[in-house]
């Protein structure tokens, strides 16, 4: 099992942790700051492995990023590896050749895409075309929602940029009150509109 | 654009915190940012929450607190819409951990979600539990769970698995539920739902044995036959890694075939074949197919014994051992690790590339082969392997020169044939990593020496060589001056001379030299320059020419600024030029030091680290004279730490130097002689009276410790306890007859004079078989100080041999004691013993006397003991 996923930059800042066993913050702190010690300094041709505290980190570097994962004595190391690499390889597809940037700006992103391979420490699919289009099915969800909200708050907007207008031409509240009520009923109704969604 | 927005978006914050140039700024920034978000918590503005939450999520891997967000995460998650959803869940999973109480309240969201019509928020709930799910929540939603195993959507099915998997580990008790419905998914045709259902399968099989049972029976011929499928299975780009179709169900499948097998002989046959299949048929050229072979080996090894398949599990970790990447060469010797135990002689054949694998430039390796070596290690192949990894150690880098040490040491020690070969690989050891070598190691190699009668000259001849050639090494420069102070006659004299050994021509003064290079040396510690004073000590006697220069040599440190280098400098320059007539006895070589007692005090919970911290001084192995096998004497041993250092005839040494005279007849050397008054001035030499006080009582409490360890050899001595008690306040008298010592004096006794005010006598102990009585006088013009007579007489019809009186006073005030007039004490009171004892008070007028005795004698060698407190002098003494 899995018990953690750490992305390291190499100047040792974080770009993603998951936790699939318990660790309290303090420990999660230490054992970045551990880790990180011990994975950044390790020269290039060395091998992906290293103990650590009774169990095993493997790790890989793409670029200035570090990949590591924390696994049982009795895990298959090699596998991480694949592992490792198949996630970048989902990641690569679907920001289009991804780069530290990337994962700095859309980082609940990254998140996203691990949850939809990896729940609970375990490998959850081995398609790389099935996690994308889970995650692309549940991007377009949230954006038909972001659809939906910003044509009710367009719709308001203009209703109280119009009672605006409307005062200032001089239709004060205590002007033209025909007018001015049905400004604020508009107003009311879009409301309600944004509730419901 | 959102015409509503206010604060920043993410991304500008993003922006706004990396463009920081100082840790201050950063700090800045992000207090600004949570302040906001606060202020937005607190007015509960719902169109936001999810922005500040995501932005809170950046904020925490930054490592700066968040808890307040945590109640954010909840309500994000109770909101219709998927996007709140999202970014709530996942902040659940960022933020909280699964021990913090407010995951509870998230329980109900999570049952609703599980049950939502959007499979999507689902998927959702189901990611949630697995990852962060208590024990609690597993028991609550385990239905929920169990049910989504049969869900329509195999992308809803598969999360479930492993979240089932979360929920088992959690309790395990809910495994039985879950055998059903994991074995239906073991039949599925996705591959995302087959390998969680695998997965599932084999956590299943870890927590509850009737699920083992139950797979082993139903499943083994349909999981054989998938994986047959599947490795004859033609090319499908969705699940192909370089040409092999996913390799991670493969992976899965071994792994749950290897718990299938392992423990029954019927279904390790079953999987023979495809197991020989996918060994022989997978390409190893590619990281993919090494890590389904390794997967396999790993699976051969467990399962059955089938001799063929293990021949061929060996020879791919043979090949994976010579491959040139370093990973395949990594898991090949953690295998090998796990094959010693099934079949040490296959791997035994690979010995000579694993042990290439110890001086491999990459630490991991380094540190596997070298776990792996110490395993192969036996009696047959001792001497060519240690030889190998002593060669190692002298390419191998600081930091695993430690780990390397450590383990030929304890390898050596171990399977040791012969003591001529540990003694030979110990100093090899000791010259190139001397630095790293544990101090219990080296005493040990003294121990050894020092039983080795007839190797006593080889080893200081070896030692000496060794120490011409490398000074840098702490523990060799120790060794060698130990054993240069013990048997350095034999050096110089060639003596012991063995066919193997070239001679070599060392004289006098080469030795000495040898030993002032190591006082001088600027990198030697105190322990090491102390033990090359005492070495320094014992050759002046040994080597007569030189000991004006010996005395020249320890006369310098007498400036030492380290005080215990200054005292020993001065005591030992004393005893060179006022006691010409006890040194040779005082000098003499030490006695086998027993072994027994060094490795079952080595064995034990000895705290001998605390003593070592509170004075290294203490550690010297050249500690001096005292009776062996007394536990009295044991005990001070101990306070000198783990210094093996029983002397038998310094129990005359003693006697003399304190002046206590004893009848020859009565006092053999070397038997059980329990310590004289003069135990302070032995507590002394070893270093405990004379310090501050802080350093004496933890030696107090040293010598407690180390009679809780030594119970059974005080058999003897029932009422230790009392003596440890007693131990610093004897300390705190010793100044007294270590003034005699460093003036010479002598052991003059104290004359009775009667010119003082006149006391009268009084009985100051009396029991059923002895009385004491004390005869007090004053001296003149001198208030402070008393002088007693105590007369002993024996009450009883026995004699009472080997009659020793100790007696103990609090600080403010000093005692002296004159030896007593005899140490057998004639029955029925035909007779008495006359002690004389000097107390000075320093507190005269304000504090009366007061006294702790103890009386040891035999009665028929039987020891007895009595002890007692004088209070009853009289006021104004």
């Amino acid at each position: 099992m899995i018990h953690f996923v750490l992305l390291i930059s190499r100047q040792g800042k974080v770009r993603l942790t998951k936790w699939y066993s318990a660790y309290s913050q303090k420990e999660r702190t230490k054992v970045i700051r551990e880790l990180s010690g011990l994975i950044l300094t390790r020269g290039p041709k060395l091998c992906n492995f290293v103990e650590w505290r009774g169990l095993r980190v493997v790790y890989k570097r793409y670029a200035s990023l570090y990949f590591c994962m924390c696994i049982d004595e009795d895990d298959n190391e090699l596998e991480i590896l694949e592992i490792i690499h198949h996630y970048v390889e989902v990641l690569d597809r679907y920001f289009g050749s991804v780069c530290e940037l990337d994962l700095i700006y859309n980082f609940h992103k990254a998140y996203f895409i691990l949850d939809e391979l990896l729940i609970a420490g375990e490998l959850q699919e081995p398609s790389k075309r099935t996690v994308a289009r889970l995650v692309a099915a549940q991007d377009s969800l949230v954006e038909t929602a972001k659809e939906q909200t910003s044509s009710i708050t367009n719709i308001i907007a203009q209703a109280a940029n119009f009672t605006i207008k409307m005062l200032h031409k001089g239709y004060g509240p205590w002007g033209s009150n025909a007018l001015h009520l049905e400004s604020l009923l508009l107003v009311d109704v879009c409301t309600r509109l944004v509730d419901q969604h | 654009m959102n015409p509503f927005s206010s604060g920043t978006r993410l991304r500008d914050m993003i922006r706004a915190i990396r463009s920081c140039k100082t840790a201050a700024e950063e700090r800045a920034v992000v207090r600004k940012e949570c302040a906001a978000i606060r202020a937005a918590i607190s007015e509960n503005d719902q169109d936001y929450r999810h922005r500040n939450l995501a932005k809170l999520m950046f904020i925490h891997m930054l490592g700066y607190p968040t808890h307040f967000g945590q109640m954010e995460c909840l309500k994000l998650i109770a909101s219709s819409g998927f996007p709140e959803k999202r970014i709530g869940y996942l902040g659940l999973m960022l933020l909280l951990d699964e021990r913090q109480e407010v995951l509870m309240l998230v329980t109900n969201s999570l049952k609703q979600d599980l049950n939502h019509s959007n499979q999507y928020i689902i998927g959702l709930a189901l990611c949630a539990l697995g990852n962060i799910c208590s024990a609690e929540m597993a028991r609550d939603l385990a239905p929920e769970v169990e049910r989504l195993l049969q869900f329509r959507d195999p992308n809803i099915r598969k999360k479930a698995a492993l979240c089932s998997i979360r929920i088992i580990k959690k309790v395990p008790d809910l495994a039985e539920n879950f055998i059903n419905p994991a074995a239906s998914l073991l039949r599925e045709k996705h591959h995302g739902v087959l390998i969680t259902g695998v997965q599932l399968c084999t956590d299943l099989c870890k927590v509850s044995s009737e699920a083992l049972e139950y797979f082993r029976e139903k499943c083994t011929e349909g999981l054989i036959k998938t994986l047959k499928d599947m490795a004859n299975s033609p090319y499908a780009p969705e699940y192909d890694i370089a040409g092999i179709t996913d390799p991670f169900l493969h992976i899965r499948l071994l792994k749950l075939l290897r718990i299938l097998g392992q423990g029954d002989a019927d279904a390790s046959d079953c999987m023979n074949d495809i197991l020989a299949q996918v060994a022989t048929k997978i390409e190893s050229n590619k990281n993919a197919g090494n890590a389904i072979l390794y997967e396999c080996v790993g699976t051969i090894m467990s399962i059955e014994d089938n001799g063929g398949l293990r021949v061929l599990a060996i020879n791919i970790l043979g090949r994976f051992l010579s491959n040139r990447d370093n990973n395949i060469r990594y898991v090949a010797l953690n295998m090998l690790m796990k094959a010693i135990t099934v079949d040490a002689q296959a791997v035994q054949r690979h010995r000579a590339t694993i042990l290439e694998c110890v001086k491999d430039s990459d630490a991991s390796i380094r540190k596997k082969a070298l776990d792996l070596v110490y395993l192969l290690v036996n009696e047959s192949n001792v001497k060519p392997l240690t030889k190998e990894l002593i060669e190692s150690l002298e390419a191998s880098d600081q930091e695993f020169k430690g780990v390397l040490t450590a383990k030929i040491c304890s390898l050596v020690e171990k399977f040791s044939p012969e003591k001529i070969w540990y003694i030979d690989q110990m100093l090899k050891v000791l010259s190139e990593a001397g630095n790293f070598v544990k101090d219990e190691v080296w005493h040990a190699l003294i121990v050894v020496i020092s039983n080795a009668s007839d190797l006593h000259g080889y080893s200081v001849r070896a030692l000496y060589r060794a120490f011409q050639t490398s000074t840098e090494q702490e523990t060799l420069v120790r060794v060698a001056v130990w054993c240069i102070g013990e048997y350095g006659d034999m050096l110089v004299n060639n003596v012991g001379m063995l066919d193997i050994e070239e001679p070599i021509t060392v004289t006098e003064s080469d030795a000495v030299d040898a030993l002032e290079v190591s006082i001088k040396r600027l990198n030697s510690d105190l322990t090491t320059k102390a033990m090359a004073l005492i070495a320094l000590l014992k050759l002046s006697s040994r080597f007569p020419s030189c000991s004006e220069r010996i005395k020249d040599i320890i006369l310098q440190n007498k400036r030492s600024f380290v005080l215990e280098l200054q005292q020993r400098s001065i005591e030992f320059n004393c005893i060179l030029q006022k006691h010409q007539n006890i040194r040779s006895a005082l000098v003499e070589r030490m006695p086998v030091l027993d072994e027994a007692t060094f490795s079952g005090r080595r064995a034990g919970s000895l705290p001998t680290s605390v003593s070592t911290s509170t004075g290294t001084a203490r550690n010297l192995p050249n500690g001096i004279a005292k009776p062996a096998a007394a536990p009295v004497a044991d005990l001070l041993d101990l306070s000198s730490d783990d210094a093996p250092a029983p002397n038998s005839s310094g129990g005359d040494f003693l006697q003399d130097l304190l002046g206590v005279d004893l009848s020859p007849a009565s006092a053999p050397p070397g038997t059980s002689q329990p310590p004289k008054a003069g135990t302070d001035v032995l507590l002394d030499l070893l270093s405990i009276g004379t310090s501050p006080p802080a350093q004496s009582s933890s030696s107090a409490s040293n010598i407690l410790s180390s009679i809780q360890d030594d119970k059974t050899s005080l058999v003897n001595l029932n009422g230790l306890a009392s003596l440890t008690s007693l131990s610093p306040n004897a300390t705190s008298a010793s100044p007294a007859p270590m003034m005699d010592l460093l003036d010479g004096f002598g052991p003059s006794p104290q004359k009775k004079e009667e010119n003082g005010p006149a006391y009268p006598s009084l009985v100051a102990y009396e029991s059923s078989t002895l009385r004491m009585t004390f005869n007090i006088s004053k001296q003149p013009g001198n208030p402070q100080t008393t002088l007693i007579q105590a007369i002993f007489t024996n009450l009883s019809p026995n004699v009472y041999n080997d009659f020793l009186f100790q007696a103990a006073v609090p600080k403010f005030l000093q005692l002296h004691l004159d030896p007593a007039s005899s140490n057998t004490l004639p029955a029925s009171g035909n007779g008495s013993i006359i002690q004389s004892m000097k107390v000075t008070n320093s507190q005269h007028g304000k504090k009366s006397l007061v006294m702790r005795i103890r009386i040891a004698y035999k009665i028929n060698s039987k020891d007895v003991l009595e002890e007692g407190q004088v209070s009853n002098f009289p006021r104004d003494l």
